[in-house]
């Protein structure tokens, strides 16, 4: 008790002292909380765009086979369905027809597929919501693809995609399968890939491989991998934000270096008077410490939460762009709240901590000093 | 009540700044009585006062609060015997600005770890002793200079220390101030309270609650002074 008595009677005169040097203080907390603001923004934005990708990916295939030539991509004959299917593991295998279309007019690449049970007729597609954003000029209601026979062929647009997928289908066009054959001239009995579904995901490992030993010119990759593939591109965007962002943070570690290192004259005759008065060395350190851990607190939570509501609630609208891609197709979403505890304690332990230690150091010289010194110096 | 035994001080030893404001020194403090050592500036009282209330080490020599050496004693310790026996009235009052008159008469408690709600009853019964209590809640910089003078006594007593330390108390009030200090000092000395008091000012050393007068020059004591009354 008499010790959360000393502690409370500390930090008392911790808040007096720093509402005395408000405005200096202020401006210390403002712009250690930019800091941190600009940093958990970063984390939670990659984070949610990260969850974002796991979520949608969740409903796709187990795994993807491609067929290789060359090291390139190449079409996948028919007949590897079967061989596929016949794998012990395997319950299903969907042939499918996907590739890019790049809209000169629009500067943009799309992604054009044709689902095996696409609903809608010949001439008729379904767009994500970034293609009806960006395609320029329709002409009739109709957009206007130019066939690799060189004529132009028109499509209606009959319904879009939901908006909450549009990490992933943004940028996507649905079309019946004769519709993209004819538009990429791909020969019938001929797909892009093979969506494989392995129910036990135990076996993943096992049918990957006879896959590989059945048709050696093929490349299963395994959702697992697309997922890490996601997660790479957002880290190594957010690692890009970041490292954009490291010169603010560096200037202000240097002010708040030079702030708390430096004690003034004022400050260290306070501290000569404290001894003077009865406090030890330990006392003086306890309400140093007691004012780091304020400002650096007080900072780090008006930094989070400015950061969630920019990144949650706002749309990450500083940076948005750096970390979706700089694609004329970049995904707009509203980012559903995904924070790692284990981030959000590296960021505290990175920002908190250092400030509320170095602000020890000062102290410590001035208070290991005779009272008498420190205040006749 | 505090015995030195052949103290010397030098500051910045080996250096060549190298400069000794106290030679030898030995002295008697009786427990209850007001004493006042007399001499010009620079003559070695605030070293006496800073090392007799273990502000400082003496470079050579003995110190005995109350019988206990306290010359090698840690900080800690020292830091303890500060708060509990030593009240100080410093010559420039060294209030803590920003403050009000209350938050600094608590300072000297905080370490103590007393409920506050009962420090700051005990601060408020002694400013209102000290005629302060209307200003408690005053920042310290709108106080006269007499009323800065008795907010310093306020923060001194706090603690109920069993000796007062005052460095030229009256270096910064006039002589009626000056006056109604020694008053208090007196009333302090009735209490049973020991008042140990550096000042060159007449009207304190020649003031009638003083009990003993020691003179100090260059570092030296040059008149142990007898009990005067």
């Amino acid at each position: 008790m008499r010790w959360l008595a000393r502690q409370r009677a500390f930090l008392d005169f911790t808040l007096l002292s720093l509402w005395r040097r408000k405005g200096k203080n202020a401006a210390l907390i403002l712009a250690y909380a930019l800091v941190v603001f600009l940093v958990a923004s970063v984390m939670f934005a990659v984070r949610a765009l990260r969850t974002e990708a796991a979520n949608v990916l969740a409903g796709t295939p187990e795994l993807i086979v491609q067929r290789m030539l060359a090291g390139r991509h190449e079409t996948v004959p028919e007949s590897y369905v079967a061989t596929v299917k016949a794998i012990r593991g395997v319950s299903r295998v969907t042939p499918r027809l996907w590739g890019y279309y790049f809209n000169r007019a629009a500067g943009a690449t799309y992604t054009v597929m044709a689902p095996a049970g696409f609903a809608h007729g010949h001439g008729e597609i379904v767009v994500g919501p970034g293609v009806a954003r960006t395609w320029l000029s329709p002409v009739d209601g109709q957009y206007l693809f130019r066939t690799v026979a060189g004529d132009s062929a028109g499509f209606v647009p009959v319904e879009a995609l939901p908006e909450d997928t549009e990490l992933v289908s943004g940028d996507l066009i649905l079309m019946s399968g004769a519709d993209f054959r004819r538009v990429f001239g791909l020969p019938e009995g001929f797909y892009t890939d093979l969506a494989v579904s392995v129910p036990n995901e135990r076996e993943l490992e096992t049918v990957t491989e006879k896959i590989q030993r059945a048709l050696p010119d093929t490349r299963p990759i395994q959702r697992r991998e697309l997922l890490r593939t996601y997660a790479a591109v957002f880290d190594w965007r957010g690692g890009y934000v970041i490292v954009l962002l490291s010169g603010a943070g560096l200037a202000f570690f240097i002010f708040a270096w030079d702030r708390a290192t430096g004690l003034s004259a004022e400050e260290r005759r306070e501290i000569g008077v404290l001894k003077a008065l009865g406090w030890d060395t330990a006392d003086v350190l306890s309400m140093k410490l007691w004012e780091g851990l304020t400002i650096s607190l007080t900072a780090f939570l008006l930094g989070l939460i400015a950061a969630y509501v920019h990144v949650f609630l706002a749309g990450a609208g500083l940076f948005a762009q750096a970390l979706k891609g700089w694609s004329v197709l970049a995904p707009r979403l509203d980012l559903t709240p995904a924070i790692d505890p284990t981030e959000l304690l590296s960021l505290f332990f990175l920002t908190v901590a250092p400030y509320a230690v170095i602000t020890l150091i000062p102290a410590w010289r001035a208070a290991t000093t005779d009272p008498d010194a420190v205040m006749r110096g | 009540m505090i015995r030195l035994d052949h103290v010397t001080k030098v500051f910045n030893p080996g250096r060549p700044n190298e400069y000794a404001a106290l030679h030898g020194v030995s002295l008697d403090i009786e427990a209850g009585k007001v004493t006042v050592l007399r001499g010009p500036s620079g003559s070695g009282k605030t070293t006496l006062l800073s090392l007799i209330g273990c502000m400082a080490r003496p470079s050579s020599g003995r110190i005995f609060v109350e019988e206990r050496e306290i010359t090698s004693l840690p900080e800690r310790f020292l830091a303890d015997i500060r708060r509990r026996t030593f009240g100080f009235v410093f010559q420039s009052f060294n209030l803590v600005s920003g403050l009000s008159v209350l938050e600094n008469v608590v300072l000297p408690a905080a370490p103590l770890g007393e409920p506050p709600a009962v420090v700051r009853r005990q601060a408020r019964a002694i400013l209102d002793r000290l005629r302060l209590g209307p200003k408690a809640a005053q920042s310290v910089e709108l106080l006269s200079g007499g009323e800065k003078q008795r907010a310093a006594i306020a923060r001194a007593l706090i603690n109920s220390p069993r000796l007062i330390i005052a460095d030229e108390p009256t270096a910064q009030l006039d002589s009626e101030l000056s006056l109604e200090l020694m008053a208090i000092v007196g009333d302090l000395k009735a209490e049973g309270r020991t008042c140990l008091i550096a000042s060159h000012d007449s009207l304190v050393f020649r003031h009638p609650v003083v009990d003993r007068v020691v003179a100090v020059r260059d570092g030296r004591i040059v008149e142990a002074g007898a009990d005067v009354c």
